[in-house]
């Protein structure tokens, strides 16, 4: 079991390390080539236009430098263009966080009552199917229209995207709670909501934990792209920013970044997860 | 009988046949009365409905038609009073033991403070032998424990009744007769009215005081009540040996074998002698050694053939 797992450890350690050689490999400037323009020129309009309108793409010993200066000062602000990296991950963290949260009040409450009432399901059921597969992007510019403000419309889209998984897995989960657990409560005559919160939602928890991961999962995928279309502040407006400026590098560092708050994020509901599933 | 402690009045099962016009009658016309402080066990092939005599008793059912009185009052639902023990024992995966039957204790005495709730739970625990197992979660315990827990869960509410269907059945043998010596020790000494549904029938011998034989549904009976000849203090090793143990015992598996099948030319005999089978007063026997089943009828020669 051990011996496995460090294995499994040794290979990831060169499947990185085969990777990170390539990645030098392939940025290598051709040394034939020469300076594609005047030094002078180059020295007059910037690195960009030196290499012919290019930007050479970036080794990883450059990305890691970045990643390291972004680091050592994550939280600076100085002016709205020109933000630390750990300012704009809490912009859209908090965003995340916001319509991930209002999703979880309406879904898990709403999911309750579907799953406990088959009429409910069932007449609800055809909204969901079609609302459900809508890009929650597609709903960005009836928000921005409605509610005039950005930051809330991106809000609002973390709301509609994450609201699916959770409310289907809190219905599922509700509705498929075991009928012997339900005539325990039934034979000791539990009240309703004492049977709802000590038999149903323990039972449903898990389930209602896997959609709150998928959820997540899905969030933290849209709030980039959200942020690209209405700017302003975020990781996404950063990395948008950062193509306008042309550094490779800092879009690097922050692909990079992005993906491990999503793991970050992932594993928490992960372990969340684990603490209320049962063995039966 | 003297005290109707619990009665089963006139009960119906039916259900809407699944092809539409007219239903199914799993069961009419049901009377049985439970003397209070007796283990009585119902007994059948599948489908004769006796589970679902147990679960309008329980409340999870509803007869379609006649009454339920415990204790002179019909009942309408479950009830705390009338404890259940499941075949599948459906234990809360997510509590511990103590949990489990703590869960029960406050459903029943809402108003208990926690000490006095896992006092009481804790007591019921150590009286079907799981003292020190108290904080397992009932994926770590055996099929036999599990039960016991289900059977602590039951007892913890201190029930006017106890109902059981098929509480061992899904148990290895072993285990089974040692919950069986368990159950009866504890019945006995806390004089616990019991309905028990079996399809075993030395358990049904071993625990009961009276067995109730139920034809073969859709359309079942009570055939008879079979009273327990045995003494009261049996031995679960060494009750085969006792005179009256395969009379009575030879009645039951006749009846399993052959009556239950056949038991409406039966009823026509019966009516043409002059002493009718009634719904309302099934005939209460006695099987001894001048038992007429015992003797070789065409029917029995025939199974023996």
């Amino acid at each position: 079991m051990a011996t496995d797992r460090l294995r499994a450890l040794a290979l990831s350690v060169l499947i990185l390390a085969a990777f990170l050689l390539a990645w030098q490999w392939g940025v290598q400037p051709d040394p034939a080539a020469g300076p594609a323009v005047d030094p002078e020129y180059a020295k007059l309009v910037g690195a960009a236009a030196a290499t012919g309108g290019q930007t050479p793409m970036p080794g990883p010993l450059e990305v890691m430098a970045r990643l390291w200066h972004h680091l050592a000062d994550p939280f600076y602000v100085r002016g709205t263009n020109d933000m630390g990296l750990g300012i704009q991950l809490g912009y859209s963290i908090a965003r995340v966080a916001a319509g991930y949260v209002l999703a979880a009040v309406v879904a898990i409450p709403l999911g309750f009552v579907i799953g406990m009432s088959p009429l409910l399901y069932r007449a609800l059921d055809p909204f969901i199917q079609v609302l459900k597969p809508i890009s929650p992007l597609a709903w960005m510019p009836l928000a921005l229209y409605t509610i005039k403000d950005s930051s809330t419309s991106s809000i609002f889209v973390i709301f509609i995207c994450s609201i699916w998984p959770m409310l289907i897995n809190t219905a599922f989960g509700v509705a498929s709670v075991r009928k012997e657990w339900l005539n325990v409560a039934r034979t000791l005559e539990v009240k309703p909501l004492r049977r709802a919160l000590t038999i149903i939602l323990p039972a449903a928890a898990p389930t209602i934990l896997t959609g709150m991961r998928i959820s997540i999962g899905i969030a933290w995928l849209v709030i980039v792209a959200a942020e690209m279309l209405v700017g302003g502040t975020g990781i996404g407006y950063f990395v948008w920013n950062q193509w306008n400026n042309l550094s490779i590098t800092d879009i690097i560092t922050a692909i990079l970044l992005i993906g491990l708050v999503g793991m970050v994020l992932d594993q928490a509901l992960a372990w969340c997860a684990r603490a209320v599933t049962y063995p039966e | 009988m003297a005290e109707r402690y619990i009665s089963l009045e006139g009960i119906g099962r039916r259900y809407p046949n699944p092809a539409g016009g007219g239903h199914t009658t799993i069961f009419e016309d049901l009377w049985l009365t439970l003397p209070k402080g007796t283990f009585t066990c119902i007994i059948g092939h599948s489908g004769c409905g006796k589970t679902t005599v147990l679960n309008i008793l329980a409340g999870l059912d509803q007869s379609s038609e006649g009454v339920v009185v415990v204790d002179g009052t019909a009942i309408e639902g479950p009830s705390l009073d009338r404890a259940v023990i499941f075949q599948s024992h459906a234990l809360l995966p997510w509590k511990t033991v103590i949990g489990n039957v703590a869960y029960a204790v406050r459903s029943k005495w809402p108003s208990w403070s926690r000490a006095a709730v896992l006092e009481h739970a804790r007591r019921f625990i150590a009286l079907v032998g799981l003292a020190g197992a108290e904080d397992k979660k009932p994926a770590h315990l055996s099929g036999g424990m599990k039960q016991r827990v289900g059977i602590a869960r039951a007892l913890s509410l201190q029930p006017k009744i106890l109902l059981m269907d098929e509480p061992f059945s899904a148990l290895d043998a072993l285990t089974r007769g040692t919950l069986q010596d368990e159950v009866r020790k504890i019945c006995q000494e806390t004089g616990q009215t019991v309905l028990m549904i079996t399809h075993d029938v030395d358990e049904a011998i071993y625990l009961a005081d009276r067995i109730v034989l139920m034809t073969n549904g859709p359309g079942a009976v009570i055939a008879e009540v079979v009273e327990n000849t045995l003494p009261v203090t049996r031995d679960r090793l060494d009750v085969h040996r006792h005179p009256a143990y395969y009379p009575l015992r030879n009645h039951i598996i006749d009846f399993l074998v052959t009556r239950s099948k056949a038991f409406e030319a039966e009823r026509r005999a019966l009516e043409l002698a002059g002493t009718p089978w009634q719904a309302r007063q099934p005939r209460l026997v006695r099987p001894g050694f001048s038992d007429p089943t015992l003797a070789i009828t065409p029917a029995t020669a025939a199974m023996s053939a």
